[in-house]
């Protein structure tokens, strides 16, 4: 057991410090490079640094190597190769605006590391049924989902602190899950992900100092879902990351094709007078989990980060109650 | 309009647990023998079509249960 717990303390207190020793140079760069966006939820006009997923990245990278020179699995190469891919294409679409294609396409093409490393498993494992096997379709699976979570990460990415403190909900959820099946050693190479997204919390939290980017967001999501398919729990992952999920379900359904946010031409939400967000009875707009939730009522970006946070509580309770009913049959 | 979002988790995860109970037991057993050596590939090819109708079909009851959820909400 020692030979796990040490890796563990060791990757987490890394993954922890480097994005919390790095962010802050990080800003200072980023800020004198004119690398800085409008926060569109302020009134008065705030510049924030962007991108933070330089130091996601890197935190992600130095934990993990020293994880693999634990463990030497396949499974850490994939994720290092998989998020650093996926860090490279946000970087791009940070850099440059890209078409609508470029990221999924792109980000089915990260996740063939995980493929060509052989470090899937093709049973498909559900809750109470047991498993299946599908050897084809699970290559699809793997396909589609690093695009997927990817991109479910990068379109909660709209409030300050959203993204990064629902990853760490998210994925402290899904490393509980791997230790609950036992699933020890991916379980502590998850950590990091948990503690990276904690120690960028801080200063992404609200008054934001940086914003993760696309290369962030998308880092955070590939990695989320490589760790699910090596971690043979894709299904309890999707369960974690519902409420994202159901923001791309509703944007999807309501826009009714894949379209990038700026292609969007009506505001699904607008501010009141004492700069609340309120949401628009636009009906060009599109329906997103933000404009659901508003729909109650104007409430302040701190309120509606909260509500989002608290709908990551209960899905990660659903996921850990869908953990102890895989040791279950019917 | 907070607990119709807890709602909808609550029925998008009972969606997920029973449809995938159907794909164990619709795809677990499903196997073909009798073509030679492409037999795993017409039943992927199977596997496949009854998964995505599967998909077809859980997205259109998730999308009727949006609609009867949040009616309210959805007159935007």
């Amino acid at each position: 057991m020692i030979d796990l717990i040490i890796p563990a303390i060791i990757s987490c207190i890394l993954a922890f410090s480097v994005v919390y020793f790095t962010t802050p140079p990080l800003i200072k760069i980023l800020v004198k490079k004119n690398y800085t966006v409008k926060d569109m939820n302020k009134k008065q006009d705030v510049m924030v640094a962007r991108p933070g997923g330089i130091s996601i990245i890197l935190a992600i990278i130095v934990s993990e190597i020293i994880l693999y020179s634990f463990f030497q699995l396949n499974e850490i190469i994939a994720i290092i190769i998989t998020t650093t891919a996926a860090f490279a294409i946000g970087y791009v679409d940070d850099r440059k605006v890209m078409g609508g294609w470029f990221k999924p396409v792109t980000l089915a093409v990260a996740a063939l590391p995980i493929i060509f490393l052989g470090t899937y498993d093709s049973n498909l494992a559900f809750p109470l049924f047991g498993d299946v096997q599908i050897p084809l379709l699970y290559l699809g699976l793997i396909i589609f989902m690093i695009p997927i979570t990817g991109n479910t990460i990068n379109s909660i990415d709209v409030l300050n602190g959203v993204a990064s403190g629902f990853m760490v909900i998210a994925s402290f959820t899904l490393s509980i899950c791997l230790f609950i099946l036992g699933n020890y050693e991916i379980a502590i190479v998850s950590l990091p992900l948990g503690f990276v997204s904690l120690a960028f919390y801080k200063y992404h939290k609200i008054p934001s100092k940086i914003f993760p980017g696309d290369s962030g967001a998308l880092a955070f999501g590939a990695m989320y879902g490589t760790i699910a398919i090596v971690g043979g729990v894709e299904i309890i992952a999707a369960i974690a990351l519902l409420p994202a999920v159901i923001n791309s379900f509703l944007f999807l359904s309501s826009v009714k094709r894949v379209v990038e946010h700026r292609q969007i031409k009506g505001k699904p939400v607008e501010h009141t007078d004492d700069f609340k967000l309120k949401a628009t009875t636009d009906k060009k707009a599109p329906v997103t989990l933000v404009r659901l939730i508003l729909a109650g009522g104007p409430l302040t970006e701190k309120q509606v980060g909260f509500v989002i946070f608290k709908l990551g509580i209960f899905s990660g309770m659903l996921a850990i109650i869908t953990a102890f009913m895989m040791g279950v049959s019917l | 309009m907070k607990f119709g979002l807890y709602g909808f988790l609550f029925a998008m995860w009972s969606l997920i647990i029973i449809g995938g109970g159907m794909m164990v037991i619709l795809l677990g057993p499903f196997s073909i023998q009798q073509y030679g050596d492409f037999h795993w590939i017409i039943a992927s090819g199977i596997k496949v079509s009854v998964a995505l109708i599967l998909v077809v079909i859980w997205i259109l009851i998730l999308s009727k249960l949006k609609n009867y959820i949040f009616k309210k909400e959805l007159k935007f």
